[in-house]
């Protein structure tokens, strides 16, 4: 039986951070990764830019061979946990190998969700979640003239530029009215679909995909008002979940991701989630969420790795803000927090048509729920901190209102010292 | 493990120049070839309802957030300067780095259509050099630990100072630098108090170490250096004495080693007073401090009479070496211990180390160096070294200082000091720098 002190499941950003939080303070105890690509790790993040071009496979490594020797890790490629036995404290890999551990992180991430779209399972179509995915989508795209690109969120807005920019005629379908659902408020995502019409991008807004078939080369899609579109290439985005199957026979409990508590333990002893596999606490309501982003999924792989290392400055989750830096054909969209105001939240905005920029403000008693701008200058990182903080902003409110840039750095900065 | 230069910013310079912007200005300059404040990578926001002004800039931080953040791996944590290098060739535009900074060091310049943030221009920072106040300051004290780490500390650890004690702090990098080949003498005072010769028949000191009398530091010292010279071995004759220790009680034989150019390295820890046995004044204490023994009253506010000035009484017994130093600019005081240890195998080496005292002084331990600091700034602590049959040099200028209040404000002991007192000391800090000018043949 192999034996392994600290068992990370997933190499990217909660499982990385979590190998350097613990060699913070643990510098001789065996880890072990295990990463189910056959390549060093990479971001999800970078693969829209891998099918443009812009970013070479090799060059996006986020940490190399040379890394995981000097910090005495033991990196697994191209393998997977297909079982755990909590009593024993072992796994069980796709390879057949069992491995023994101490404390053990689940950071295995989502894959794509496939929509139960009628002749969907027939027809050749792409997805964009691993390196080889990314890949094949850059090779198909090379010989192709034109893409369906299903769903308008943050994968399939990127992956339909990167097409763009790759030089393919892109139609986005999306069943809601507006893209980039959840992320931002539809005046934010009516300035993003206009930049995508004028780009040549078809959006085919508020429309369902009833039925998909092959062609002879490519495919046809018809839509809820039976209009059909035909393309070389169909790229499937319409959101991402966990696979949760290797969990069975355990005590782990799961809604839509894993369930952990505030120090990102499982109901499993010795067992903890972090990153898009995990369901955690929301920083708004009692409740838990999945919150799919990277910044949370690096806080997420801290504290739990913090925790497992009994490291002493350890801070609980305050939990996931929903945070969205988005560029698209030059312009920026970035929210942070609450974009969406409800009865409570007091609400400022303001608009420029003529440099299509906006700015909109989210208070809660004087203090910062959200706040979301289009072309205009924003510190995301400092906005997180004053919501995270529950800053008092009663004394600077006027301030902040009409410069939250420069009042932002102002408080942030009086922290520093 | 790898120390890093850093750029220092103090908001109450940074306040006297009134939005000037150079440090603004030149880093466009130097990064655009533009005035243009978009593409400066430094910036200074008005404080907050009236307080001091803000920095964001990038803070090169230890563990960054912004790497980690970074889906391409175009931002990188260099681990032989220490700045977080910016790939453009690498970097996707996703702005994700934003997010993971708390500073605003990485921001998205709008022209240029990509992040940018400040490299410290290769070790030479623009902004520091155009800061007319000396609000940025380019530190490189980190030398000083990537240099000695790996020296022996040569006090044993645990030792019972105060928490944020100064003399502790001295004692340690002053001994390690001199190193094992050292007889040390620490006559009663905070150092010994703490435990460097030990208790119960234990050392707290990793070379010979001795107790002598306040009387005879200077002269024991003198005939131990005498008897390994005839026994032919180089042994370096280390004093680490209180002002009180040195100045007071232990004068006359300190002035007689002095005298005689005996062969001693002679530190003395300044805190002016007595304060291991309970915070008395001394002939160090300066005017208007509150000590136990000159407390404050309907008559008596604080010590009546001025200090003296130990450090230009030894410069006038013609030392081989004679200079003041401060834990505030700890690079200066490596070099004149390097001096000084020289100077010690010639004759009478002296070092006078101010050491404000967060006991003592009544100030939060946290505020040592800050204590420190100011008292070079406002000249009343000038730096200065004099070596035999030359003159006296400034080793930190005493142009344009602050004024004493910066200095006395951040110490409890003068709390009750009153407009004619204040007024008092900033004649006696004018005097005494007129006096130094001289010496240096400034006027």
């Amino acid at each position: 039986m192999n034996q392994t002190h600290y068992l990370i499941a997933g190499a990217s950003h909660a499982g990385l951070e979590a190998v350097h939080r613990i060699r913070l303070i643990d510098e001789t105890a065996s880890i072990t990764v295990i990463t189910r690509d056959a390549q060093l790790p990479y971001s999800p993040t970078i693969l829209p830019y891998v099918v443009s071009g812009q970013s070479e496979p090799d060059r996006v490594v986020l940490r190399n061979a040379d890394y995981f020797k000097s910090q005495d890790v033991n990196l697994i490629t191209g393998n997977e946990l297909i079982a755990i036995d909590e009593a024993a404290q072992q796994v069980t890999l796709k390879s057949g190998e069992q491995w023994h551990y101490e404390k053990l992180l689940l950071a295995t991430g989502a894959d794509p969700i496939i929509p139960p779209i009628p002749g969907l399972s027939e027809t050749p179509f792409h997805v964009l979640r691993t390196m080889q995915d990314a890949i094949n989508l850059r090779t198909h795209a090379g010989n192709a003239k034109t893409a369906i690109v299903l769903g308008a969120g943050l994968i399939g807005m990127h992956g339909a530029e990167n097409l763009r920019h790759a030089g393919l005629d892109v139609s986005i379908v999306e069943m809601c009215d507006q893209v980039l659902p959840g992320y931002f408020d539809n005046q934010a995502a009516s300035v993003i679909e206009v930049a995508f019409n004028s780009n040549g991008i078809h959006m085919l807004m508020g429309s369902g995909v009833v039925k998909v078939e092959p062609l002879e080369s490519g495919c046809q899609a018809t839509l809820e008002n039976g209009q059909t579109v035909q393309a070389d290439l169909l790229l499937v985005a319409t959101g991402v979940k966990p696979k949760l199957d290797y969990l069975k026979g355990t005590s782990i409990q799961i809604d839509q991701g894993i369930l952990v508590d505030r120090t990102m333990r499982t109901d499993a002893a010795n067992i903890w989630a972090a990153g898009d596999v995990a369901q955690a606490a929301d920083f708004y309501k009692d409740e838990k969420v999945m919150m799919g982003i990277l910044p949370n999924a690096v806080t997420q792989g801290a504290i739990a790795a913090m925790d497992m290392a009994e490291d002493e400055a350890l801070q609980p989750y305050s939990g996931g803000v929903p945070i969205n830096t988005y560029t698209f054909f030059g312009q920026q969209a970035i929210s942070v927090g609450q974009s969406v105001a409800d009865e409570q939240t007091e609400t400022l905005s303001r608009v420029d048509d003529d440099n299509q920029s906006y700015l909109k403000i989210l208070l809660k008693d004087n203090q910062l729920q959200g706040i979301s701008s289009i072309n205009e200058e924003m510190d995301a990182g400092i906005m997180w901190q004053l919501i995270l903080r529950k800053i008092d902003l009663t004394p600077v409110k006027d301030a902040f209102i009409a410069q939250p840039l420069e009042t932002g750095r102002a408080l942030m900065s009086s922290t520093w010292r | 493990m790898t120390a890093y230069n850093t750029i220092a910013f103090d908001p109450s310079r940074c306040e006297s120049c009134n939005n000037c912007d150079a440090c603004i200005t030149a880093c466009a300059q130097i990064k655009s070839g533009t005035d243009d404040p978009l593409h400066s990578r430094i910036k200074i926001v008005a404080g907050i309802n009236g307080n001091q002004p803000e920095l964001a800039l990038c803070r090169q931080c230890g563990d960054p957030e912004c790497t980690k953040s970074c889906p391409s791996t175009s931002l990188t944590k260099n681990e032989q300067t220490g700045i977080i290098d910016w790939n453009k060739s690498l970097c996707i535009d996703c702005l994700l780095c934003t997010v993971g900074c708390t500073y605003g060091g990485i921001t998205y310049n709008m022209t240029l259509k990509h992040v940018a943030k400040c490299d410290m221009c290769d070790g030479d920072p623009a902004c520091v050099k155009a800061c007319p106040t000396g609000a940025l300051t380019y530190l490189t004290s980190a030398n000083i630990f990537n240099e000695q780490h790996e020296r022996e500390d040569l006090f044993v650890p645990g030792l019972s100072a105060c928490q944020g004690c100064n003399s502790e702090m001295i004692m340690r990098h002053s001994l390690r630098k001199v190193g094992p080949d050292t007889v040390l003498a620490t006559p009663p005072g905070c150092i010994p108090g703490m435990g460097s010769v030990g208790f119960n028949g234990t050392t707290g000191t990793k070379v010979p170490v001795f107790h002598p009398l306040l009387t005879n530091t200077a002269s024991m010292l003198a005939g131990l250096k005498k008897q390994y010279n005839r026994m032919g071995r180089k042994v370096t004759a280390m004093a680490l004495a209180g002002d009180g220790g040195a100045g007071d009680v232990g004068f006359q034989s300190l002035s007689g080693a002095a005298e005689r150019n005996e062969q001693i390295l002679f530190i003395v820890v300044d805190n002016e007073g007595y304060m291991n046995t309970g915070m008395q004044a001394s002939g160090s204490t300066s005017y208007g401090s509150w000590t136990t023994t000159t407390p404050v009253g309907t008559e008596m506010k604080g010590k009546p009479t001025n200090q003296k000035n130990l450090a230009m009484i030894m410069m006038n017994h013609n030392c081989e070496y004679v200079a003041t130093a401060s834990t505030a600019f700890v690079e200066d005081y490596y070099e004149k211990l390097d001096k000084a240890l020289e100077a010690s195998e010639r004759g009478f080496a002296y070092l006078h180390i101010y050491s404000p005292c967060p006991t003592g002084w009544r100030f939060p331990s946290s505020q040592t160096i800050e204590v420190c600091r100011k008292g070079v700034e406002t000249n009343f602590a000038p730096l200065w070294e004099y070596e035999r049959g030359g003159e006296l040099q400034f080793t930190h200028s005493i142009d344009n200082p602050l004024p004493v209040e910066a200095y006395l404000n951040l110490s409890g002991k003068y709390r009750h000091v009153n407009e004619q007192q204040l007024a008092h000391i900033q004649q006696e800090v004018n005097d005494r720098v007129k006096t130094l000018k001289r010496f240096a043949g400034l006027n």
